[in-house]
C-alpha cells in the first residue's frame, strides 16, 4: 500500500495552533462544506453553539431541536430520506448511547446518511459526573450493522475525515476527542476503512484512536530515548477498520498496546484482541483504557493522569509489553 | 398520476375496507400468525387515504413531489400490502411471498425492500419524528406534499411522540398531519388502563396542534376531514383522532379484540370470519 506520509506536528516544538479551530474543528468544517453542498443541514440538541459559524452562514439549514437527542435522530432520518445530508452535533453520552436503538433502527437499517458528531466523548465532561462519561460510545456504534465509525485524532483529521467521507452512503458517527493534542501539521490523507502508519519500529505496536493518537506519538518520542522502536498507528477508522495493519504490525512487533479514551469492553482493545484471535497471530497484548468498573470523577487531567492516558502512561505499559 | 382527492364513492369506500379485511386474513394465514384486529381498526383510514385522499405516482415510488404516508403503527403491514400491490407498486404475486425468508413484504414495512413505503416502522413512537423530518424538508424544498403519519393510540405513550409533537408545532409544519388510530386497546389490554393517553384533542392542543376528532370507520368523515384540511400555510399541524372499535368488522373481534390482537385462526374460524366480511361486499 502506498500511502502519502503526513505530515506530523513535532511534539518537542511549541506548536503555533489556531486554539478556536483546534477546538471546535468540526463546527468550522460543517460550515465550510455547507458552502458547496447544498444538501447540508445541521441538527442538535441544545449543542447549537459549536455551529455559530454554520448558523451564521446557512442559518436556514440549522435546525435546533432542544434537548430531545431522539428526536433528533429520528428527524434526521426523515430529511435524509429526502435527498438532504444531516449532520447532527450532540454530546456523545446522549447523542449516542441514549439514542442507541433510533440510531440502529432509523439510520442504520435503512442505510440513511446521517453523520452523528458526537462532542464531548470519553472523559471531556468528566467533572460532571459519570452520566456524562462517553466511554461505551464506540463498542454500542461499531455493534450496529452498516454503521461506520471514525474517531479522528486532532482538528486536522476532523476535516480531513469529515470531507473525505462526506459522500458516504451510510450513517457515521464521528467520534470528537476533546482530550486531543494536535498530531497532524495539515489535514492527512485518508483511505477509506485504512489507518495511517505514523512511525516506523519493530519493538512494539501501539495504536491509538482520538487523543490516544498523540498520546502513542509522544510515547514513542520518549520510548526511542530508552532504545525501543515503536510502530505507531492513527486508528482513525472503528468501523470498518484495518485488520491488515493490525496483524502487519504485530507480525513484525509480537507485541501490541492499544490506547483509547474508552471502556475497555468493545473498542479499539477489542478489535485488536478479535483480529489476532481471527488471523491466529499470537502476541503479547495490552491496553491502555477505561476499566470495566466504576469510574472516578473529576476534571479531565486528573482523570486522565489517574487512568494512565498520559505519555508515560503509555510509556509504562509498552516498556512490560517490550519485555526488552 | 393518482391526483389528491380522487373521486369514489362511500360504498365503494366501505367495500374497500372490508376487501382490505379480507386480505389481511389470507396474508396472516400464509405467515402463520398477525395483527387482526388492529389491522381491522384502520382499514377505513388506510382505505380513505390510498383511493382518494394521496397524491401519489405507483409507477416512480421516489417522485419528490408524492404525498408521503408512514405506518408509525407497522405491525398493521398485512392492511397496506394489498394496497400497494393494487395501485401497482409492484405485483400482485408478491403477496404469495409474504412470511418467507426473503419477501419484500415483511409483517413491518421495510423501506428498503417494498417500492410505496415511505419509512420503515416497527418501533414504536419513531415515525411522528421522521415524519417532522420529511415535513420540514418539504419546505426547505419547496415542495408541496403533504405527510401523514399513522399512529396507534397505545404507541402515543412513547415520550419521543411528544418531542416530535413539541417540534413539528414549534417549526409551524402545516403540511403534517398525524392520524391516531384510537381503538382504545394495545397488545396487553385497554390502552388507558396501561397508561391514561386521554383527552387526546387537548393534548395534542396543548402541543400546538389543531386537533380533530371523528369516527374513523365512517368514510365521509375521514373524507370530509382529509378534503378540509386547512393550507399548509396555516403553519400549524393537524392531529386527526379516529375513533375506532379494535376487530372493527368482525364480531367476535370487536367482542374481544384483545384475543385477536396477534393470532392466526383455525379454519373453521376463518371460514366464518371470510363469510361474515363477504356477506357485507355482496
Amino acid at each position: 500500500m502506498t500511502q502519502t506520509e503526513p505530515k506530523m506536528v513535532d511534539v518537542f516544538s511549541d506548536v503555533e495552533i489556531d486554539t478556536a479551530l483546534a477546538t471546535n474543528a468540526a463546527g468550522f468544517a460543517i460550515a465550510a462544506m455547507a458552502d458547496t453542498n447544498p444538501h447540508i443541514v445541521t441538527l442538535t440538541a441544545d449543542l447549537g453553539a459549536v455551529l455559530a459559524e454554520f448558523r451564521e452562514r446557512h442559518p436556514a439549514r440549522y435546525i435546533e431541536l432542544g434537548i430531545a437527542e431522539t428526536n433528533s435522530v429520528s428527524v434526521a432520518a426523515g430529511l435524509a430520506t429526502c435527498g438532504y445530508l444531516p449532520y447532527i452535533y450532540s454530546m456523545a453520552p446522549f447523542g449516542i448511547l441514549k439514542c442507541a436503538e433510533q440510531i440502529r433502527t432509523d439510520l442504520a437499517y435503512n442505510h440513511l446518511p446521517v453523520r452523528l458528531v458526537g462532542r464531548l466523548t470519553g472523559l471531556a465532561m468528566g467533572i460532571f459526573g459519570t452520566s456524562h462519561h462517553a466511554v461505551e460510545d464506540v463498542a454500542v456504534a461499531r455493534a450496529l450493522t452498516n454503521m461506520t465509525v471514525i474517531a479522528p485524532a486532532d482538528s486536522n483529521a476532523v476535516l480531513s475525515l469529515m470531507r473525505s467521507t462526506e459522500h458516504h452512503e451510510g450513517p457515521i458517527y464521528v467520534r470528537i476527542s476533546e482530550g486531543a493534542g494536535q498530531v497532524y501539521v495539515e489535514p492527512p490523507a485518508f483511505e477509506f476503512g485504512r489507518w495511517l502508519r505514523l512511525r516506523t519500529g519493530v519493538d512494539v505496536s501501539l495504536i491509538g484512536h482520538g487523543m490516544g493518537v498523540g498520546l502513542a506519538v509522544r510515547a514513542a518520542h520518549e520510548l526511542a530515548a530508552r532504545g525501543v522502536e515503536a510502530d505507531v498507528y492513527d486508528a482513525a477508522f472503528l468501523k470498518p477498520y484495518d485488520a491488515d495493519s493490525i496483524v502487519d504490525t504485530v507480525r513484525r512487533t509480537g507485541a501490541v498496546l492499544t490506547i483509547e479514551d474508552h471502556s475497555e469492553v468493545g473498542g479499539l482493545a477489542g478489535i485488536v484482541a478479535e483480529t489476532l484471535g481471527r488471523n491466529g497471530v499470537s502476541a503479547r497484548v495490552g491496553h491502555v483504557a477505561l476499566p470495566d468498573e466504576d469510574l472516578e470523577v473529576g476534571v479531565p487531567a486528573d482523570l486522565y493522569e489517574y487512568y494512565g492516558l498520559t505519555p508515560a502512561g503509555v510509556v509504562n505499559k509498552a516498556l512490560e509489553l517490550a519485555q526488552l | 398520476m393518482l391526483e389528491r382527492g380522487r373521486p369514489i364513492t362511500s360504498a365503494e369506500l366501505n367495500r374497500r375496507a372490508d376487501w382490505i379485511r379480507l386480505q389481511t386474513v389470507d396474508l396472516i394465514e400464509q405467515a402463520g400468525i398477525g395483527h387482526y384486529s388492529s389491522t381491522f381498526s384502520c382499514a377505513e383510514i388506510i382505505a380513505t387515504l390510498y383511493y382518494h385522499v394521496l397524491r401519489l405516482r405507483p409507477d416512480d415510488p421516489q417522485w419528490p413531489d408524492r404525498d408521503r404516508f408512514l405506518l408509525g403503527k407497522g405491525h398493521v403491514a398485512t392492511g397496506l400490502w394489498p394496497v400497494l400491490a393494487d395501485l401497482g407498486y409492484y405485483p400482485a404475486e408478491w403477496l404469495k411471498q409474504f412470511g418467507k425468508i426473503g419477501s419484500p413484504l415483511n409483517d413491518h414495512p421495510n423501506m428498503r425492500l417494498a417500492p410505496g413505503i415511505d419509512f420503515s416502522s416497527g418501533s414504536l413512537g419513531h415515525n411522528l419524528s421522521v415524519a417532522t423530518g420529511i415535513a420540514y424538508a418539504g419546505r426547505l424544498s419547496n415542495l408541496d406534499y403533504r405527510t401523514f403519519v399513522l399512529t396507534g393510540d397505545g404507541e402515543l405513550q412513547e415520550g419521543q411522540v411528544w418531542e416530535a409533537a413539541m417540534a413539528a408545532s414549534h417549526y409551524r409544519l402545516g403540511n403534517l398531519v398525524a392520524i391516531v388510530d384510537a381503538n382504545g386497546f394495545s397488545g396487553a389490554g385497554p390502552t388507558s388502563d396501561a397508561m391514561n393517553i386521554e383527552p387526546l384533542a387537548t393534548r395534542f392542543e396543548a402541543f400546538g396542534w389543531r386537533a380533530v376528532e371523528i369516527d374513523g370507520h365512517d368514510v365521509d368523515a375521514l373524507t370530509r376531514t382529509f378534503d378540509e384540511l386547512p393550507d399548509p400555510s396555516s403553519g400549524q399541524p393537524t392531529c386527526v383522532i379516529a375513533r375506532t372499535r379494535k376487530g372493527k368488522g368482525v364480531a367476535m373481534m370487536e367482542e374481544s379484540p384483545q384475543a385477536w390482537h396477534l393470532g392466526l385462526l383455525s379454519p373453521r374460524l376463518r371460514d366464518r370470519v371470510v363469510a361474515e366480511i363477504s356477506g357485507r361486499m355482496r
